[in-house]
């Protein structure tokens, strides 16, 4: 009976350390940011494709190219709801006093300077692949936006998924750099799976995801269902059959091939994808008709 | 036990029929205006493809066709609504919309929305018929203006 109690403590403890070391954050490589300098100018190419006014300005706030990231929009979800913080120059409120390293950490990993982790509602699990010249363009680029100091506000998460560190766990489950589209052989579709995959993050709302939340690889782009937003439609070959030309066209003006226009969320998509030159809309068509294969 | 079980069954048949037969009509009416405001929104989809088919070049611009379309326009978003919109068409109580209810909780901001529609269309239908140029640089206006209330009042 002693022996038993004896080996529960110990294999409890033994359990929580394992958890403990596999949960801790990791972050990015600081050596390789070390000689980076960011241009804001070029940063905006980034900032509009990777969608961040989108969700981090204040509800209902209409599009624009200097937009004030105050947060406060919520997000719903099966885990609980989510509210966008404030990530404009504040450097009371917002993250006006960080490094790039804590910005690279926060946008790659997903790891705040305090080393807690986000929630992927964040879509960090995209920006692992963001190129870190990108990261430091994004980082001036948002640094020369105005700055807000409107307080972020707490999000709304039930127990267990209240604890952070879980999500460390959750991380090692789903969290990575590869690319789901493993064969883009042409430079058009290397420039569309990098929009897509790294930056747009298109997956989070069209690929359906498991019971905690991991997006399903294997059914890539084929439609969710997203509260909030109902049912979002599939955007691979399989569910879209519109030509590339017409989806550049979407991407540009928000009109489907017989002239519906786009609603919801999808209409901010347009707004940033509209900011990009013709030929990365045109990448993006290249890319998703390439998901065939 | 069982007759509980059984009585409480009943109790909820009977129920969920009679609610579904008192919905009946109510049901049809919202439907019929449901149909409405999509033909609407068809009439739109027509005639904004074919100014934009002339924007892009894939039809070739005609002055007269692009100002029967603008007048078309204008037609649509100066009709009275009204009865195209009851209460509870919306994508939370009926199947077949897209609708969000915030529609009927914000009636102030759009009808402001809708006065943008007016406005960009009335521009449109002003210039239609003065040269390609002229109408695709008013098209932008009246596209920005779908898709603005579309971000806040429909899905997807």
């Amino acid at each position: 009976m002693v022996a038993l109690v004896r080996w529960s403590i110990f294999l409890l403890i033994a359990g929580l350390g394992a958890f403990y070391v596999l949960t801790m954050p990791r972050g990015v490589d600081e050596a390789r940011f070390a000689g980076l300098t960011g241009d804001a100018n070029r940063g905006a190419s980034a900032f509009h494709a990777a969608g961040c006014a989108s969700c981090h300005t204040a509800p209902k706030t209409d599009f624009s190219t200097e937009p004030v990231l105050e947060g406060g929009r919520q997000f719903p979800s099966d885990f609980g709801t989510f509210i966008a913080p404030n990530i404009s120059p504040s450097t009371t409120q917002g993250i006006g006093g960080w490094s790039l390293v804590e910005f690279a950490n926060a946008v790659k990993r997903g790891i705040s300077p305090d080393g807690a982790h986000y929630y992927p509602v964040f879509p960090y699990t995209a920006y692992a692949r963001m190129a870190d010249q990108d990261i430091a363009d994004l980082k001036a680029f948002i640094d020369a936006l105005p700055a807000s100091d409107t307080p972020s506000q707490a999000h709304d998460v039930g127990f267990p998924f209240s604890i952070r560190r879980t999500l460390g766990a959750w991380k090692i489950l789903f969290a990575g750099t590869d690319w789901v589209l493993q064969d883009a052989d042409t430079p058009e579709l290397i420039r569309g799976r990098y929009l897509v995959e790294a930056q747009a993050h298109c997956a989070e709302c069209h690929t359906p995801r498991n019971v905690l939340g991991g997006l399903k690889t294997d059914a890539w782009m084929t439609g969710a269902v997203v509260p909030g937003e109902g049912k979002v439609p599939g955007i691979d070959p399989t569910s879209l059959d519109w030509a590339e030309k017409d989806i550049a066209f979407y991407l540009e003006t928000g009109f489907t091939p017989d002239f519906d226009s786009s609603g919801g969320a999808m209409v901010h998509v347009i707004e940033n994808m509209s900011q990009l030159p013709a030929e990365d809309r045109e990448a993006i068509a290249a890319y998703l008709k390439a998901l065939a294969k | 036990m069982k007759t509980k079980v059984t009585m409480t069954a009943a109790l909820i048949l009977t129920l969920g029929t009679g609610l579904t037969f008192a919905d009946g009509h109510a049901d049809s009416a919202i439907q019929a205006a449901i149909k409405a405001r999509q033909g609407q929104m068809n009439i739109n989809q027509l005639n904004v493809g074919a100014l934009f088919g002339m924007a892009k070049g894939d039809i070739e611009y005609n002055a007269e066709a692009a100002q029967a379309a603008a007048d078309n326009l204008v037609a649509m978003a100066n009709l009275n609504g009204g009865a195209m919109w009851p209460q509870g068409s919306d994508a939370s109580s009926v199947e077949g919309t897209r609708a969000k209810a915030e529609i009927w909780a914000n009636f102030p901001d759009v009808f402001a929305k809708l006065g943008t529609m007016q406005e960009t269309t009335a521009a449109l239908a002003a210039v239609a018929g003065d040269g390609k140029e002229a109408m695709q640089a008013a098209l932008g206006p009246v596209g920005a203006a779908c898709n603005d209330c579309h971000k806040e009042y429909r899905s997807r």
